[in-house]
């Protein structure tokens, strides 16, 4: 099947099978292999992708629902300009270590900040409750999310 | 006392400096091992036994041969001729310790649910998927072996021409008579018996391998989630009879590792033979689920420790024995995980007596290996839990017993009563300050005012205070323990004729920052800006030298000859910069990259002048070659041995069993500190890992053998909602074992969180007669152990 997303602000075409899941759409049609995989029960948050603006897990939606839709990558979100805050926040705060829940971790980070405008830490807890970590015991990264969200 | 003294002058050392790994993995740009592009590789996926235990009568492979895409399929009988010997155990801690041959794909029988039992090759990950579906394996099931009693009994003997189900005995009994003169004569004599359930490690990157062959030259490129190409590089040779110089090794970024990466896997093998057979790149990466089967897992031992003391708490004895369950087969380290434990049963106490025994056996489980902290976590977790039932014995607070028994600071370098020469330690100020970050005495009061209220949510306290035995390892120990390897590492420091430095290390990073750490310790000497270092590791064409990652031995190993290499670096600098000034090379001074001589302050060649002059060589001193760099391999003297204290705070909810851990406080040493932010994170990591073994994770088997647990769904690794904000300090006690006085923090939070939670869930139901708590204390758990008590509201 034929599907048309924009990733990125490009508009990209390809033909699927209609099975193809969008992460790997993104990333072996794409060759987008910044979204990450790290499980197959859409529990770990690794694949997160920004839809239509929204965070989603691409391992939870197949290629052909995203059929028209507008998503963002983690390669998407650094500007000309350099680093999206929430980036730079991560660093800052060394909220990351080995770095595959990452990108993952970034975009519903990105999205949660976007949707709720008075976070404090325990707002970022739940709201990134879908987003496993092993590394970092999500003490830097709440402190990241919080200091990208002032 | 916090002891300031420190070899590093350049003030780039001990900052926190910002990681230099950062951008690419904060952009996508980093490459996983599933994101190497790799045109016309074939894709590999495994049929793995659903059986415990199972015959196999016969493998079909029709069918999936005729699903689009699939390409080849074999069965273990197909491959059988490939191996030329069944996969490594490097760690044969016995000369009679039995070790089942263990192929990449089994052959007659299989021996665990997950055990690969034939393979599809296919042009695409979905195509090889399908064709499992056309795999036919007719199994007959056989009763399978599921916990280490059963294992012991040997009712079920799961290899035949083995005998038995168990694997080896090892015991340490420096004084037998001793042990049992002082346990005869003890005032209180504790026994208790503790279970680690299985964990699954779970890094957020699942494993995966792709290699890369050149049919024609015989080159192979192995490219796998590892923490141990230079280790995989030989045991692969072994394996597969592949010559070691045409084989390359290369771990791209690796997403956590937690010890489940430090192995030779089947599929690593596998993968090999098959590229070799198809002359294509072959490549598998494991899904989550499959890990439960494919991946070891770690713990998994059932452990009785008795504390013999005097009537004041002063413990004379420790005796601890394990039934230890290596799963199906012996993985790489899998033996010598109880062994790095056996010296640490005693704990940070002074205590003269001392005896431990291992007794391993085979399962029809997962293979377990080496887990984050790997036999140091299991000894901390039952001398800690044994020392809180003891300070209930003698009527004492579990801070008062600990301090009773503490290793005082003046008997350092101190002989332990295992053999080990502990290199340095200060035990009480760390528990002290961990007191002080957590509020101790009001948590205290606030305890007491619950329970003469008769509140239903109680509160708990729990103190863990822990020594570790790190930086693996001093070579000529390892041999007295059998290992089959080394426990060096190697490094090269290279000045560029352009004054930027080259760093080749063996260390293999999959998270811990090395790149930074590893920056800031040549920069600091060399006063040059630590981003015009460049480290360059985990890949065997570039990094030829290594012993890897594990163990928390990176800095105090690896770093150690990255000092080393640089000290000599500078010595040869200091040649050529006094062949330079025309003075003698004792009489230069290196300090912010610029070389001068003491006390004639215009008379000064910088760094780079010296890089360049070592490169063009058209004026050397006589003897002195070309170029500046150095090669440096450490074998280490000694282990190092960081302590710490952790207290936990928990709050249990009589009526649903629920335990919230409310409050949690650390103060650890691991020496002087290269980036203290990076040691941060090890440990909040470190804390939450064990945290996990105390109240949520464990491998869940069903009577048939299947992991009911396999997944994150059901596995439960914490998200940030259930962990909390910990409070964190450290004191400083450099290690006189190496020259930064640096001692390693890597599984220290692991160590010592989980039993601090436990001990604080045990304290907060002491009320209502609860003596004792399985892992992980989940709410069915808590309330059945309320109810056995015979308390509680309900």
């Amino acid at each position: 099947m034929e599907v048309s997303v924009t990733v990125n602000g490009e508009v990209r075409t390809a033909d699927v099978e209609p099975r193809t899941l969008l992460v790997h759409f993104l990333r072996d049609d794409l060759g987008l292999t910044g979204t990450n995989i790290g499980c197959d029960t859409s529990s770990c948050g690794a694949c997160t992708v920004l839809v239509d603006g929204r965070s989603a897990k691409s391992c939870t939606m197949l290629a052909v629902q995203a059929d028209g839709a507008d998503v963002t990558t983690i390669e998407g979100l650094a500007g000309e300009d350099g680093l999206h805050p929430m980036q730079e926040a991560f660093h800052e705060c060394h909220a990351l270590q080995c770095g595959y829940c990452t990108p993952g971790m970034v975009m519903a980070a990105v999205s949660l900040v976007d949707e709720y405008s008075d976070l404090d830490a325990d707002g970022v807890r739940e709201g990134l409750e879908g987003n496993l970590c092993r590394c970092t015991g999500y003490q830097n990264i709440v402190k990241a999310v919080l200091a990208a969200s002032e | 006392m916090t002891v300031t003294d420190t070899p590093f002058a350049g003030g780039i050392v001990g900052e926190a400096r910002l990681r230099k790994e950062d951008p690419a993995l904060l952009t996508g740009e980093a490459k996983f091992i599933d994101d190497l592009d790799l045109p016309g590789a074939l894709w590999v996926a495994c049929v793995r036994s659903p059986h415990a235990h199972a015959r196999i009568n016969s493998v079909d492979t029709s069918e999936a041969l005729a699903v689009a895409g699939v390409v080849a399929a074999y069965s273990g009988e197909d491959l059988a001729d490939t191996w030329v010997a069944p996969l490594p155990c490097a760690w044969p801690v016995t000369d009679d310790m039995k070790n089942p041959a263990h192929f990449p794909v089994a052959q007659g029988k299989a021996n665990y649910a997950g055990d690969i039992v034939a393979v599809v090759v296919a042009t695409s990950r979905y195509a090889a998927a399908d064709g499992l579906e056309g795999v036919v394996v007719d199994y007959e099931p056989l009763e399978a072996v599921l916990t280490v009693e059963d294992a012991e009994s040997d009712r079920v003997v799961i290899y035949e021409d083995l005998g038995t189900n168990v694997s080896y005995e090892w015991p340490l009994i420096p004084d037998p008579e001793g042990v049992d003169a002082a346990f005869e004569a003890a005032e209180h004599h504790i026994t208790e018996t503790y279970v680690h359930q299985r964990l699954i490690p779970a890094p957020m990157e699942p494993r995966g391998v792709a290699v890369v062959p050149a049919p024609h030259n015989g080159d192979m490129t192995l490219y796998s989630s590892t923490q141990i190409p230079h280790v995989l590089k030989v045991m692969a040779a072994l394996t597969l009879g592949v010559p070691e110089q045409k084989l390359r090794v290369v771990a791209p970024s690796v997403g956590g590792g937690f010890g489940c990466k430090l192995n030779v896997y089947a599929e690593e093998i596998l993968c090999m033979a098959l590229a070799q057979r198809h002359g294509v790149p072959v490549r598998w990466t494991e899904s989550r689920t499959e890990a439960a089967g494919s991946t070891i897992q770690g713990r998994a031992q059932r452990q009785t420790i008795e504390l013999a003391a005097d009537a004041d708490g002063k413990l004379t004895a420790v005796r601890a024995t394990l039934l230890a369950d290596m799963g199906a087969y012996l993985q790489l380290v899998a033996p010598g995980v109880p062994l790095l434990g056996a010296f640490l049963y005693h704990g940070l106490y002074d205590v003269p007596l001392y005896s431990f025994t291992c007794k391993s056996v085979f399962t029809n489980l997962t293979p377990t290996d080496a887990y984050r902290g790997a036999g140091r976590p299991e000894a901390t977790y039952a001398i800690e839990r044994g020392m809180d039932a003891l300070a209930v014995a003698v009527g004492v607070g579990a801070d008062e017993i600990r301090s009773r028994n503490f290793i005082p600071t003046e008997k350092f370098p101190y002989d332990s009563p295992a053999g080990l020469v502990f290199d340095s330690g200060n035990y009480q100020p760390a528990l002290d300050r961990a007191k002080e970050l957590v509020g101790w005495d009001a948590r205290m009061a606030e305890q007491a005012e619950r329970r003469a209220a008769g509140s239903t949510t109680h509160l708990g306290l729990g103190i863990s205070t822990y020594v570790e035995m790190c930086g693996l390892a001093p070579s000529r120990v390892l041999a007295s323990l059998n290992y089959g390897a080394g426990g060096w590492e190697s490094a090269t420091v290279r000045v560029l004729p352009t004054c930027k430095v080259q760093v080749v290390t063996g260390a293999t990073p999959h998270g811990q920052g090395h790149e930074t750490c590893w920056s800031m310790i040549v920069a600091d000497r060399l006063g040059v800006d630590p981003d015009d270092v460049e480290v360059l590791h985990s890949d065997t064409a570039i990094s030829p030298l290594g012993m890897d990652t594990y163990g928390s031995r990176s800095l105090s190993v690896g770093g150690t000859a990255i000092w080393m290499a640089t000290e000599k670096v500078v010595e040869k600098a200091a040649t050529i910069a006094a062949h330079m000034l025309e003075a003698n090379p004792e009489d230069l001074e290196l300090t912010g990259g610029v070389f001068s001589v003491k006390g004639s302050p215009d008379a000064e060649v910088p760094l780079a002048g010296v890089a360049f002059a070592a490169f063009t060589a058209h004026d050397l001193p006589d003897g002195v070659e070309p170029n500046l760099q150095a090669q440096v391999t450490w074998d280490p003297p000694n282990f190092t041995f960081p302590f710490g204290a952790h207290i936990a705070v928990v709050e249990i909810d009589e009526v649903t069993g629920a335990v919230d851990l409310i409050d949690y406080a650390a103060c650890d040493d691991c020496g002087n500190q290269i980036n203290p932010m990076i040691v941060e994170g090890q440990v909040h990591g470190g804390i939450v890992q064990g945290v996990a073994q105390a109240l949520w994770e464990e491998a869940v088997y069903d009577e048939d053998g299947q992991c009911r647990s396999a997944n994150l769904a059901d596995y439960l690794v914490p998200s940030a909602a259930e962990c909390i904000e910990m409070k964190l300090d450290h004191t400083v006690t450099p290690s006189p074992t190496n020259p930064m006085g640096v001692k390693g923090i890597g599984e220290a939070g692991t160590i010592a969180s989980t039993p601090a939670v436990m001990n604080a869930v045990v304290d907060a139901l002491r009320p209502l007669g609860v003596t004792g708590m399985a892992m992980p204390a989940s709410p069915m758990t808590v309330r059945r152990a309320i109810e056995a008590a015979g308390g509680g509201a309900s």
